[in-house]
């Protein structure tokens, strides 16, 4: 594969899964959990652009917005009516929770797609805390609100009898995956985009391939730009249908 | 997998399980055991620190700013509203106004040609009447003037009776004379 590549020394070398690589950010050394790593700049690097947009953007409060201003607004309204639209009224209160996780996803997909950048929502680590999380969360609180009750989300009560037991045999399947798709699916799609850039900008080395390659690496990329918003936009939506399972279980 | 067996063979020399001497991953960084307690913990202060901020600072802000201008927009709305009402209420004003002045210049209209007409009919009612007055009094003048052609032509038959009587060498008796004329006037 990549690294025999390297070692036979043909002059094709791939090595998309490099950038992939967590090291540490000062010094060589191995990774402890304490450790300031790239993927720990990049992190920063992204509260750093949330604050800068939602905090400093917002800061003149403005009846008639400034660009950075809408931009916060937009993503306000954006994640709030999807919030009220799927989990309606009461899962409002979850908003803050959410709006986070759109935020973070969005900010580290973007800036992913900058040259030489880290991509911590491609590491499956990260987006299975996410996705864990919101897994965890949301069956607690299922359970708190409602009970034994929130079992019924199981028991698929519109179906004939004879059915219900094999439905909820499917369900309760269904229902532990979720965690692992929903994690599964945003590292996966980032991951793969970034692997196939990093594919096609090794094709740049053969000097007669690389105007099809730069021409590649382009198309790629703007698909990576809706990759990034797309897939931080389905973490948060496939979030709040889960949280709204847990404030309605009943089918 | 080649790559595995050459994970394995480079082991001593690579800076970690994940990467081999040369710098490269082994097989997919995202499935390396050593970096994930590193991920972990950053990505939980990340998500910690920004959960903060947007929960204190900025969502609130954000609320408060759409609320505010839902309620700018809302009072301007009420108060376009309202200037449009006023607007409509002038221009009813104004077109009764407009209304009132027509009718009243259309009785007037009204009432100056009824009053030239009821002078006029006046005066052609009193021209009429002077017209007949003068038509009668013509007439009575008429046969005021027919009846003394009438005496006048008595007289005269009976003056140029008694002289052709005279120039006759009769004696004029004026009685018989008189009388014969009359007959004959009458006649």
């Amino acid at each position: 594969m990549a690294s025999e590549a390297a070692e036979k020394g043909t002059g094709l070398v791939f090595h998309p899964m490099d950038q992939f690589i967590t090291k540490p950010l000062f010094g060589d050394g191995a990774v402890g959990m304490f450790t300031i790593t790239n993927l720990t700049l990049w992190l920063f690097l992204a509260v750093l652009g949330i604050i800068g947009l939602m905090v400093i953007g917002t800061s003149r409060r403005a009846i008639v917005p400034s660009r950075a201003q809408s931009v916060a607004e937009l993503a306000y309204g954006f994640v709030y009516k999807m919030v009220e639209d799927v989990t309606g009224k009461d899962g409002v209160k979850y908003f803050p929770y959410i709006f986070t996780l759109f935020i973070f996803i969005l900010f580290s997909n973007f800036l992913a797609l900058l040259p030489m950048s880290y991509s911590p929502t491609s590491m499956i680590a990260v987006t299975a805390v996410m996705g864990f999380g919101v897994f965890i969360a949301v069956t607690v609180l299922g359970f708190v609100k409602n009970g034994a009750g929130f079992l019924g989300l199981f028991w698929v009560s519109s179906a004939p009898l004879a059915l219900r037991p094999i439905l909820a045999l499917i369900e309760i399947i269904s229902y532990f995956v979720r965690p692992v798709s929903h994690s599964i699916r945003l590292a996966g799609n980032i991951m793969a985009g970034h692997a196939v850039l990093k594919v096609f900008a090794g094709f740049a080395a053969i000097t007669l391939v690389s105007p099809l390659s730069i021409l590649g690496v382009t198309a790629i990329y703007a698909l990576e730009v809706l990759v990034g918003f797309i897939q931080a936009y389905v973490f948060t939506i496939l979030t709040c249908v889960y949280l709204k399972d847990a404030l309605h279980p009943s089918h | 997998m080649a790559t595995e067996t050459h994970g394995a063979e480079h082991a001593a020399q690579a800076v970690s399980a994940c990467v081999d001497s040369y710098g490269s991953a082994i097989g997919m960084p995202q499935l390396c055991g050593e970096w994930i307690p590193n991920q972990i913990f950053w990505l939980v202060i990340t998500l910690v620190v920004i959960f903060f901020v947007l929960s204190r600072i900025a969502l609130p802000r954000i609320a408060s700013v759409l609320a505010e201008r839902q309620g700018t927009i809302t009072n301007d709305i009420a108060a376009a509203e309202q200037l449009k009402r006023k607007a409509e209420d002038a221009e009813a004003a104004y077109e009764k106004a407009l209304a009132d002045a027509k009718a009243e210049a259309q009785a007037i209209a009204q009432k100056t040609r009824d009053d030239i007409k009821g002078e006029l009919d006046a005066a052609l009612a009193k021209a009429d009447e002077e017209i007949s007055a003068k038509a009668a009094e013509s007439a009575k003048a008429i046969d005021e003037i027919r009846a003394s052609a009438v005496d006048a032509v008595e007289e005269v038959a009976k003056d140029t009776a008694a002289a052709i009587v005279t120039a006759l060498g009769g004696k004029a008796d004026d009685a018989a004379i008189a009388a014969a004329v009359t007959a004959r006037v009458k006649g």
